[in-house]
């Protein structure tokens, strides 16, 4: 078992693709929650390949895309200063503020670095004691608990300059909000498989019951996107709602316990706006307040951020699946990738540069 | 006793020098640097052209048009697995003179040393740059070297320039492809980018992965021997094959398609690309090559290439078709068709 060919297995997802054809009599529309999925429907060109009848829309789940713009401003603004070592997952370097980039910042002489994991950063506050480390946690319920864990880390330890700007966001109430609006146009989920796999499939049992969609916890491959399409078109012909795993070699039920124990102890639930769409309530996770101090956007006050979001941008409305990147009139002509006018043609989930890198519909 | 003795190491002993590091004075033109040159450079470097120690080479070269081409290397780290900045400095710049069909002649060699730099680390990049020049047939003729203060360059910069003559009857030409021809590449993709990434902070566990740095201009030459109609060569180094590919495309006004499964990526490599969310087309070879063939040649081609001992691992991945020019796209192994597109800039890990 090598975990990748096997699922990938050209012979094993054509037969998918029979069944999916054999299985659909009439029009679905299903969302996959994460960016991750949407990147390997394009790349692997699975769209294509599956009856007219499915059509994929693409969902919120590209932490990047939905980090708000003030988040970003206030991670430049504290990145630029000279006793700052400002540390991020690569995914985040490119993505434009208000009016700039932390790889701007970078050039400028600000001393942003791309890390890893959380606890590289830690590492880093360990080894440079005359700093002040800042590493943006950004991300769904999938990095939360690397991100608690490094706040854990640097308390147990007594770093006094390690500290996150934490923008975490959850999936269920993204779910229940797209699921609510009136031009709501979905009819089933693939679930976000590593979400799952640290918070389990019970949070969706009452979402799916609720709006009686059938919502798949669904893997990243083509063979596990194809199983969990085939899954959730079975479903919605049958009329049955609910929470069926596809992605089972992965996620459990319960998830993973001692994962989010780490995330209890070090965050709490807020309300959270997400870039493009708005705030939703109780949808992102805040430092507790016994753990102030590592809370970069307590420690280093950097005044009020002002920002201003390209009028031309259509990315809130492609994060809840009401447009498709190709349908923006800004898509590869004033938006590219290397002149993004929204964080969804930056990231490399976000669904505007999937379209763009792989297949570009829509322009000449 | 070792019972692994390091040769290379043994032919190639460091000399006996007043100091362990780089000193400012290494690059001022007094004592320090003759001893230097003569102790620790031309040693390593002897040519008839370079042995006169005139400020410049003078070279007899057969008639012909000439190719010359130059890069400088300031890769981080030095060190990597597969090789170091010294063979890579060689072997990149005779690439790009090779790449032309020519017969690569001759090399320049320009260092910039950081004050403090260990002599012990310079004498290793050297000994790898006899050694890479030896097996590539080159000689270094001209050269020089600066000593930058603490913080002024990275350790060690080199810049590399290089000479060739080509044969006449060959002109190759990234705008030349034509529909019909057949794309080739000469091994698997991506060893080197990969193999520096692992060096990098905190990526060990890709340890099994080294570089390809080789030079080809022995392999450019078999291949040329046996099918001269070959239309354009390119080393897809920096942007990899994706960067190469896309530029061809928009020369020549021509679309590409290649086949996923034909790609030769070994599996390490593309596991190692699958965790950081990289793309392999998209990441640097330092000893491939990508040949663009007539159809008709396209299989003596191949077997040209496979015949040497660079090229075993070459496949024929696509072909040119008129269209969507300017586009390159890939039939996935499932049967779908995607584009492969040219990077942005920089290759960002993905955030989960």
């Amino acid at each position: 078992m090598k975990y990748l060919s096997e699922f990938r297995d050209p012979s094993l997802a054509r037969s998918l693709l029979e069944q999916i054809a054999r299985t659909v009599t009439r029009p679905w529309t299903i969302m996959e929650i994460c960016g991750g999925q949407t990147h390997a429907i394009m790349r692997h060109g699975l769209d294509q390949l599956l009856p007219p009848e499915i059509t994929l829309v693409h969902g919120p789940g590209c932490p990047v895309c939905v980090t708000p713009l003030e988040t970003i401003d206030r991670a430049l603004a504290i990145a630029a200063r000279p006793e700052v070592i400002f540390t991020s997952f690569g995914d985040m370097l490119r993505v434009p503020g208000s009016s700039d980039d932390l790889f701007r910042v970078k050039s400028r002489g600000g001393d942003v670095r791309m890390v890893y994991s959380p606890l590289e950063a830690v590492k880093l506050a360990r080894e440079n004691p005359a700093h002040q480390v800042v590493f943006l946690a950004v991300g769904f319920e999938t990095t939360a608990p690397g991100n608690a864990m490094a706040i854990k880390q640097a308390a147990a330890e007594g770093l006094a300059n390690f500290s996150e700007i934490t923008s975490h966001v959850l999936v269920p109430p993204a779910m229940e909000a797209i699921l609510s609006s009136p031009q709501n146009r979905v009819q089933g989920f693939l679930a976000a498989g590593h979400v799952c796999a640290v918070m389990g499939t019970g949070q969706y049992v009452p979402i799916a019951e609720k709006h009686r969609v059938p919502i798949v916890p669904a893997g990243f491959e083509p063979v596990d996107i194809l199983q969990a399409i085939l899954q959730t078109v079975r479903m919605l012909e049958s009329g049955e709602a609910g929470v069926v795993n596809a992605y089972g070699r992965v996620v459990r039920d319960a998830g993973n316990p001692a994962a989010r124990a780490v995330m209890d102890e070090v965050f709490t639930v807020c309300d959270r706006k997400w870039r493009g769409i708005g705030t939703i309530p109780g949808s992102g996770l805040r430092i507790r307040d016994e753990l102030a101090a590592f809370d970069a956007e307590k420690t280093f006050p950097v005044g009020d951020i002002t920002t201003s979001e390209s009028p031309d941008c259509i990315s809130g409305l492609i994060l809840q699946g009401l447009r498709k990147p190709h349908e923006c009139p800004a898509f590869g002509a004033s938006c590219t990738p290397l002149h993004p006018l929204g964080a969804t043609m930056v990231s490399s989930e976000g669904a505007c540069a999937a379209y763009f890198k792989y297949a570009r519909r829509g322009t000449s | 006793m070792n019972p692994n003795p390091d040769f290379d190491r043994m032919a190639c002993p460091l000399p006996l020098l007043d100091h362990d590091t780089v000193q400012l004075a290494h690059g001022a033109g007094g004592r320090l640097s003759a001893q230097l040159i003569e102790k620790l450079i031309l040693p390593r470097f002897t040519s008839r052209e370079l042995d006169r120690l005139e400020d410049q080479a003078v070279l007899d070269l057969p008639p012909g048009r000439i190719a010359f081409s130059t890069d400088t290397f300031v890769v981080d780290p030095i060190f990597f697995p597969g090789g170091d900045i010294g063979d890579l400095a060689v072997n990149g710049t005779v690439n790009d003179v090779a790449m032309s069909g020519a017969e690569v002649t001759a090399l320049s060699v320009g260092f910039v040393l950081e004050e403090g730099f260990p002599l012990a680390d310079f004498h290793r990049i050297l000994c790898s740059m006899e050694a890479a020049a030896k097996t590539a047939g080159v000689r270094i003729v001209t050269g020089d070297t600066k000593v930058v203060g603490r913080g002024g360059c990275d350790k060690i910069f080199i810049n590399t320039s290089g000479i060739g003559v080509i044969p006449g009857g060959i002109a190759l030409s990234a705008a030349s492809l034509q529909p019909g021809d057949a794309i080739l590449v000469s091994g698997t993709l991506a060893d080197h980018g990969m193999a520096i990434m692992s060096r990098r902070e905190g990526l060990s566990f890709t340890a099994d992965i080294s570089s390809d740095t080789a030079a080809l201009n022995g392999l450019v030459g078999d291949l040329l021997a046996a099918c001269p109609g070959v239309r354009a060569l390119r080393d897809p180094t920096r942007g990899g094959l994706a960067t190469t590919l896309n530029e061809f495309a928009a020369a020549s006004r021509v679309g590409i398609l290649l086949e996923e499964e034909a790609i030769p990526v070994r599996p390490e490599v593309l596991g190692a690309c699958e965790i950081l969310g990289i793309d392999p087309l998209s990441v640097a070879n330092e000893g491939k090559l990508v040949a663009v063939a007539p159809g008709d040649q396209a299989d003596a081609a191949l077997a040209a290439l496979q015949a040497h001992p660079l090229g075993r691992d070459a496949r024929i991945i696509g072909r040119v078709r008129a269209e969507h020019p300017g586009l390159v796209g890939m039939r996935t192994a499932l049967g779908s068709e995607r584009i492969v597109d040219m990077p942005v800039g920089e290759q960002l890990p993905r955030i989960c």
